[in-house]
């Protein structure tokens, strides 16, 4: 940590992490009522339960990229925050609004639109916090050294803050609120967060592997570059069954095709750089989740997205299991095993430390995707099932869902998995001790090789 | 390529790209709002009580159990043609009787079956939730979904 400032984040983080606990255990509780649906049916209810599990993991996700930025712009700007104390009411806005909405959710009081549901003053909130973000990182930013991982991520950033703007927007014609809630939530996860990422992954392989900023940031802008090529007009495969014009049945499936590509890219990317980096770095965790993040949302958003993704298959499998494994996949390695990785990098910095717990970390990383990828596995044979029955067959909602009680068990046991991984990862944060597994000698020339 | 693709370069080809892209972007997102009202929702006219109808399903998060139009938390059916569904489709006296009675019904407390919760809903709010549930199904879906079944 070279700026004192940087220890804003170190807040968020702890912030972030407490609500990550919160957003498993909500996915828990909901995978358990999937196997035994009368639990807890009167005094919480399915849909108050995956409000808190979806709201929750955004707001976490998102305090980790503020966290992230508080982090990596002193460090690339080479200077101070412009105002700690705004960091902090930022912070605490944002806390204070969520714990409110989560307050509000459980006695009743929510909107009705998906992942929007948070009560005015909570998305009031939400705007003014986003304000006081821009103006602080922004001022830092201008002030400073400016570079190819900084302009991205302050893109990035300005453009989901801006995009808030179409939460407010609740047209009663439902096709037009369908239309303007997509501006929100897929431009969003499949643009401007793709951004943020790209620009956290960067930095990250700056640091832990040494390999020239020339060539990282090159990188860096064809990503992107693919990624808004792909993911603005990739819009439209949201626009198929909705109201909306025909057309976007050709646009969706061409564009979205090609929203893989930046998701390979950063794989591709992130791969070449440890190939080509010399440095041993220390933090042998926050590689591994940098490498697993790129991968896993390859496959979740990348493959499993492209899975569904053509009008012709989306017809029969939209708003079916398939979404949801597609879903599960692709945010948890684009965005959750994203900012796990700048957890696993910044923590022991922030805390002065040397990078403690690793292999326990790196177990955690083992659990979670293996979990995640086996809850994958189980959701996508259950919408495949589903799909035949109900959309080929003709089969009703309720008597096709009797069906696949084994893979909704098997869906929880995975997400046992999940959560117990969840909650290493937390405690080898936290917790310090001793490394369990004995590290070995560092080898000064990196090139000898292995017996 | 690294002497053909620079830094710079990369880096104007994303900025004048994006530009580009947002600018189609925002003219296919301004003819869709108006195929949208003048044509696929144009079945039934946007009344007040189909408004206050789809307030009472946003107030009461019907769509973290439900889907609408595919989109939603994929727990409960699909909710988009269930006025067809239930033959419903052309009789608002009907579409309301047959939701009335069903919401009133729930929870149906039987063990292993998933549980719809008991709403406080009025009989005007009830009869704006027929009429939200039937001015959606008359949406001109591109003939989405497949089947009666949703």
């Amino acid at each position: 940590m070279k700026y004192q400032t940087q220890k804003v984040a170190y807040a968020y983080f702890l912030a972030a992490m407490g609500l990550f606990g919160i957003q498993v255990l909500g996915g828990l509780l909901l995978g358990w009522i999937y196997v035994s649906p009368n639990t807890l049916s009167e005094v919480l209810p399915f849909n108050i339960v995956r409000m808190i599990h979806t709201n929750a993991l955004i707001v976490w996700l998102l305090l980790g990229f503020f966290g992230a930025a508080y982090y990596l712009v002193p460090e690339e700007s080479e200077r101070e925050i412009f105002s700690v104390k705004l960091a902090y009411i930022q912070l605490a806005i944002l806390v204070v609004g969520t714990l409110g909405a989560v307050g509000s959710y459980l006695v009743g009081v929510h909107g009705g639109r998906e992942f929007l549901e948070q009560p005015l003053w909570v998305k009031f909130g939400i705007l003014v916090a986003a304000v006081i973000f821009l103006v602080n990182v922004s001022l830092t930013f201008l002030a400073g050294r400016k570079t190819a991982i900084t302009n991205i991520l302050m893109m990035g950033l300005w453009l989901l803050c801006l995009l808030w703007v179409f939460a407010f927007i609740n047209p009663d014609n439902l096709s037009l609120d369908k239309m303007y809630w997509w501006m929100v939530v897929h431009l969003w996860v499949e643009a401007t967060w793709e951004l943020v990422m790209a620009a956290i992954l960067g930095f990250l392989m700056l640091k832990l592997t040494g390999v020239d900023r020339e060539v990282i940031e090159k990188w860096l802008y064809v990503i992107v570059a693919t990624a808004l090529f792909s993911g603005i007009l990739g819009t439209g495969h949201h626009f198929y069954w909705i109201g909306t014009p025909g057309y976007w049945q050709w646009i969706g499936s061409i564009f979205s095709t090609f929203e893989v590509v930046p998701f390979f890219a950063m794989m591709s990317f992130a791969f070449v750089m440890v190939w080509k980096g010399r440095k041993n770095h220390p933090n042998k965790a926050a590689l591994l989740w940098s490498l697993g993040s790129s991968t896993v949302a390859f496959f979740g958003a990348g493959v499993w997205g492209f899975l569904h993704t053509l009008h012709g298959v989306n017809f029969y499998t939209h708003g079916t299991q398939i979404t949801a494994a597609h879903g599960h996949l692709a945010f948890y390695g684009a965005y959750v095993a994203l900012n796990l990785a700048m957890f696993s990098y910044a923590m022991p910095l922030l805390r002065n430390r040397a990078p403690y717990n690793q292999v326990l970390n790196m177990a955690s990383f083992w659990l979670m995707t293996g979990g995640m990828a086996f809850m994958t596995f189980t959701l996508t044979f259950a919408g495949t099932i589903q799909t035949h029955m109900q959309r080929i067959v003709g089969d009703y909602y309720m008597d096709v869902q009797d069906q696949l009680g084994l893979f909704y068990l098997m869906r929880f046991g995975s997400g046992v998995a999940v959560v117990l991984g969840a909650l290493l990862f937390i405690y080898s944060m936290l917790v310090v001790r001793r490394e369990v597994v004995k590290p070995g000698p560092v080898i000064k020339d990196a090139a000898v090789p292995g017996e | 390529m690294s002497e053909l693709l620079t830094k710079s370069r990369a880096r104007n080809v994303f900025y004048g790209g994006s530009i580009f892209f947002v600018v189609v972007f925002v003219a296919l997102t301004a003819q869709s709002h108006r195929h949208i009202v003048d044509k696929a929702t144009a079945g039934m006219p946007l009344t007040e009580e189909v408004r206050l109808g789809k307030h009472v399903w946003e107030r009461h998060s019907c769509i973290n159990c439900h889907t609408l139009h595919g989109e939603g938390a994929y727990f409960a059916p699909e909710v988009g043609n269930v006025m067809t569904r239930w033959g419903a489709q052309d009789d608002p006296e009907l579409a309301y009787e047959i939701l009335d009675g069903w919401m009133k019904a729930q929870p149906s407390g039987i063990e292993g079956r998933r549980q719809m919760p008991h709403f406080e809903i009025t009989e005007e709010e009830m009869r704006a939730l027929a009429e939200f549930l039937r001015w959606a199904d008359q949406t001109d879906t591109q003939n989405w979904p497949p089947n009666d079944a949703g």
